[in-house]
């Protein structure tokens, strides 16, 4: 069995905070939306306070024109060498970059945001306290539209 | 990830999930969901493929257009990890004088600088930085050879730090000697743990800081998951 099935059985019962409702945002027309990234990786800047090993609840926030970033993310359970030959295959920025020069959404946002994964089974000061303020964060920014990158 | 999701959504973000584990964002009640079977590591699935990853973002788009939720819809491509060792030659035995792991990691050093001037960043540094990763070795060796973790760190034990750092080191010096298109996923990491003498180390000091009784919590990330 490979490794990434090992992974994804040891997850499948996963504790998972419960949410009776599904919340929905409508977002404005793709090509005039403002896209950002919010990724679960741990990325950070060199100049960064680094993501503390589990439970760190802290987020990162990372400009627009931020490229090779660390990834902060703590497992050792995952394909770590892509991201280094790729950051795209985590934190897609180059490509939204050209989906804005191309007109298909309406602009990059200018700060994207990562957490780190490997959180508390309850999730709780992520949905309760830091999670709230990076959105609030996003929303400051215009962001419509968020695409969520786990690693 | 799907906690995030219903914070931003609460905010008035609407969110796409590129999910890798499908069960889980089932059971979350997620807006809107695009499970990607790719390795683990790559939610965009390919790197060095803008194509393919700019196929992943306008499935992710798309899902903007359904009217309500929650959607949970299969990206259609699966892209499998590959456990097959990547290609790279090690440097030969230099100093018999000193620990063959310690030996390896000099002898790497060229490499591991040359890719860390490439692409301006390096994943090395969580615990030790790269000067420290022969010294790291060093005292993995003497875990091995049956001396308490006590001894060799002190009350501070930062195993699973070092065995990032040491792993990185590594990898990165190997794809840069590799060279060519990215590896498959688990490539590099089947390289560094089947076949240098760092990644037998670590898995031996491991198994001597288990049999020490050392904290769970100090050892299982250590190694992925079967290993």
């Amino acid at each position: 069995m490979s490794s990434d099935q090992t992974m994804r059985d040891l997850m499948a019962n996963l504790p998972v905070p419960e949410f009776e409702s599904t919340p929905w945002a409508s977002p404005p027309p793709l090509a005039q939306a403002t896209v950002a990234i919010v990724t679960s990786a741990g990325l950070h800047r060199a100049d960064q306070d680094r993501f503390e090993g589990r439970g760190d609840t802290s987020y990162r926030m990372l400009d627009r024109s931020d490229r090779e970033l660390i990834l902060g993310h703590w497992s050792s359970n995952f394909d770590r060498a892509a991201y280094v030959s790729d950051h795209n295959v985590v934190y897609p920025i180059d490509r939204l970059e050209e989906l804005a020069a191309d007109g298909t959404i309406g602009a990059v946002a200018p700060r994207h945001v990562a957490f780190a994964g490997n959180q508390p089974d309850t999730v709780s000061e992520v949905r309760l306290d830091t999670g709230p303020a990076a959105a609030a964060e996003l929303r400051a920014d215009g962001v419509d539209v968020a695409i969520l990158t786990p690693v | 990830m799907c906690v995030l999701a219903h914070v931003l959504e609460d905010a008035g973000i609407a969110t796409v999930v590129l999910a890798s584990m499908r069960p889980v964002a089932e059971r979350m009640n997620v807006p809107r969901v695009l499970y990607c079977e790719f390795p683990l590591g790559r939610p965009l699935g390919m790197p060095d493929n803008a194509l393919f990853q700019q196929g992943v973002l306008a499935a992710a788009f798309d899902l903007l257009n359904a009217p309500s939720g929650p959607v949970l819809v299969d990206y259609p491509e699966v892209v499998e990890a590959v456990e097959a060792p990547l290609a790279c030659a090690l440097p030969p035995r230099f100093d018999p004088e000193i620990a063959a792991s310690v030996d390896e990691a000099q002898g790497l050093r060229a490499a591991y600088d040359r890719a860390v001037a490439r692409r301006g960043a390096t994943e090395v540094g969580r615990s030790i930085d790269p000067d420290g990763v022969p010294g790291a070795l060093a005292d993995l060796e003497r875990l091995i050879a049956g001396e308490h973790w006590k001894e060799v760190y002190g009350p501070r034990l930062d195993t699973i730090g070092i065995a990032h750092d040491i792993r990185a080191y590594y990898q990165e010096a190997a794809l840069e000697l590799a060279g060519g298109p990215p590896p498959g996923a688990r490539q590099a990491e089947a390289w560094f743990y089947e076949e240098t003498e760092a990644g037998k180390t670590l898995a031996a000091a491991r198994d001597a800081l288990t049999e020490q009784e050392a904290p769970s919590g100090i050892t299982f990330y250590m190694q992925p998951v079967g290993r």
